[in-house]
């Protein structure tokens, strides 16, 4: 993480780094029904991109689509230089195996709106779960860095507590340590505090922040305006399945350019 | 002025009547003289029936007790139990299989599953099973080759292969198999679409989600139905006697066909399946608190614990260790 960490400093000064997610062109269909048209979009290693946009705009597909949990209808996703989700051969790209989508998902973290914990599990089973099972790290090992993620996300006295003995607030801590278990390059963020009572929010938040950091590159769908602001390196509003504008936190959130990002500002504040 | 005036005001307002002592009063739940004339009522019924049992001069309560462990019954006992939890187990691993050809997005897996539990579930276990005791009449060997060719790995005679035994066990496996897929597909269905998602972006594949995230959810909705049909198949085994199969009633059976004692061997077979059922109900106990981790905020104790606390209630001693159950919700 060290060397991401300079990455993110150095970003200060706007040093052009590669970028880790680029999204070319990219479309999805539901049925009849277009979620997204032509999205392109791309996220410098090390950086932190929020995406805004209303209800049904769109968001929660594309984020899905970068970790393949959705198939897409044409354009690129690349990841850390390899193409998510499909091979080309020729003109067009064929979909991986299930067994390849999976060995991929591994360096994408997701983080739910509903947490989505195993609730069989305890909160430190939550987390060693993949890594001893999928990464096939030794299970002392995985219960130590288990216990570390706890401990970064405030939760050190949780780890044999089920997520029904969790509050939501807790229970998503636990899912961002278990997202970080498998070490991914990228982070993806859907609402992750939407479904928390208020006072909950900012631990979630603060956890979110201190990650961004440590250097991770991380993809935050929110409605916290006060977060983008204060975190975000890149800001992009979409609406109706197409990127409306894009740009940093200041230029989007502060001078919009366009109506349809202004109204939607108004509505949130 | 005004203060003593409110003052004044406030010692007025407290109702002298109803002084702290009066509001110690001891609340009389309601009286409920039914419920004890009821409850006579079938206490006597109860008596009276279980006297016009045990004076039947027509009951030989001898032949009962002799035969509860005679070496024969005992054989039918065993052989029941091993016919159930053979058909148990090799049925649950079918119902596993049938139930995900069902909720795969493969229509021809679902609609062949979609028959088989048509079939085995739309006709009588006894036809089955009687069907199956014929399997020699349909098909005078059987053979294991590539269908449609007459390549063949492996072939025997039907009726020298298919025992009443095999059929037996392969009636009652393929009828609770088309049963349980149906529990299976219902656990499977209560599992929140979230916690596949979940497993997929840690990288788990799909075998692996349902090993280790989907099924073991899925097994809190599915074992309490699965207890009532390893209860329903030790009992469904007594129609293997149709074709002869040696279990516990065919045993009872061909004994009193012999003594002519029929009422006190059925009592006798009666009383061992009641004891295997209420014995069957005590691992499902400890396997719905085995899969419930985690659902409730925590689990009632086991009996065994139960008795445990029991005891040292009773026991005058140093304070009772920490309680170890606790769940601090915050
Ligand atoms: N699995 C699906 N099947 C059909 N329509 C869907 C599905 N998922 C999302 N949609 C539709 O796609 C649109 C965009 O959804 P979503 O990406 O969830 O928006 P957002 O996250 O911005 O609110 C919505 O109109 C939604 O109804
Ligand atoms: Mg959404």
């Amino acid at each position: 993480m060290s060397t991401t960490d300079t990455a993110r400093t150095a970003g200060a000064a706007r040093t052009p780094t590669r970028p880790l997610v680029e999204i070319r062109r990219v479309r999805k269909s539901f049925g009849a029904h277009q979620v997204l048209r032509d999205i392109s979009l791309e996220v410098p290693e090390g950086t932190v991109t929020v995406l805004l946009g209303p209800s049904g705009s769109g968001k929660s597909t594309l984020l899905r689509c970068i970790n393949h949990l959705e198939t897409i209808d044409g354009g690129r996703i690349i990841v850390d230089g390899e193409l998510i989700g499909y091979r080309q051969a020729g003109h067009a790209t064929h979909e991986m195996t299930p067994r390849q989508i999976a060995r991929q998902r591994r360096g994408i973290g997701m983080v739910f709106q509903r947490f989505n914990l195993f609730p069989h599990m305890t909160a430190l089973e939550n987390i060693t779960e993949a890594p001893v099972g999928i990464a096939r790290i030794p299970s002392a090992t995985a219960k130590a860095r288990a216990r570390d993620l706890l401990d970064r996300v405030g939760l050190a006295d949780f780890a044999g507590h089920y997520p029904s003995q969790l509050s939501g607030g807790q229970q998503q801590r636990v899912a961002i340590a278990r997202a970080l278990a498998m070490s991914p390059k990228l982070m993806l963020f859907d609402e992750p505090t939407s479904a928390l009572d208020p006072e909950l929010v900012g631990d979630v938040l603060d956890v979110m922040r201190e990650l961004a950091d440590d250097g991770m590159t991380m993809i935050v769908v929110t409605h916290e305006i006060g977060f983008a602001r204060g975190v975000a390196d890149q800001v992009v509003f979409m609406d109706g399945g197409v990127v409306v504008e894009s740009g940093t936190a200041a230029a989007v959130i502060d001078t919009p350019q366009r109506q349809r990002t202004r109204n939607f500002l108004e509505s949130v504040r | 002025m005004t203060a003593t005036r409110g003052a004044d005001a406030r010692a007025s307002a407290a109702p002298p009547a109803f002084d702290a002592t009066d509001d110690d009063v001891v609340a009389i739940p309601l009286r409920r003289p039914w419920r004890v004339v009821g409850g006579a009522l079938v206490l006597v019924l109860v008596a009276s029936f279980a006297a016009s049992v045990l004076t039947n001069p027509n009951i030989d309560f001898q032949a009962i007790g002799a035969f509860v462990f005679d070496p024969r019954i005992l054989d039918g006992v065993g052989l029941t139990l091993l016919i159930t939890f053979i058909a148990m187990v090799v049925s649950t691993f079918l119902a596993v299989v049938v139930a995900g050809m069902r909720l795969s997005s493969n229509p021809v897996l679902v609609s062949v599953a979609w028959c088989y539990v048509w079939v085995f579930r739309g006709t009588p276990l006894l036809v089955q099973i009687v069907l199956w005791g014929y399997l020699g009449l349909l098909y005078e060997s059987l053979t294991i080759g590539i269908p449609f060719t007459d390549i063949a790995f492996w072939q025997a005679d039907t009726n020298a292969l298919i025992s009443a035994f095999t059929a037996g066990l392969l009636a009652l496996t393929l009828n609770q198999a088309a049963y349980s897929s149906e529990i299976v597909r219902a656990g499977m269905l209560s599992v929140d679409e979230g916690q596949r998602e979940a497993a997929a972006s840690l990288g788990m594949s799909p075998l692996y989600t349902f090993r280790r995230v989907l099924l073991p959810q899925a097994m809190r909705v599915i074992i309490p139905p699965m207890g009532n049909e390893t209860i329903s198949m030790l009992k469904n085994t007594s129609l293997l006697s149709v074709i002869a199969v040696l279990e516990l009633y065919t045993q009872a059976t061909v004994i009193s066909s012999q003594n002519l004692k029929q009422v006190e061997l059925l009592i006798v077979a009666s009383l061992w399946y009641l004891f295997l059922t209420s014995v069957l109900s005590i691992p499902q106990y400890y396997l719905e608190r085995r899969y419930g981790r985690g659902s409730s905020r925590s689990l009632p104790p086991t009996p065994l614990q139960r008795l445990r606390r029991a005891i040292d209630a009773r026991r005058p001693g140093p304070d009772p260790a920490p309680e170890t159950k606790e769940v601090r919700v915050v």
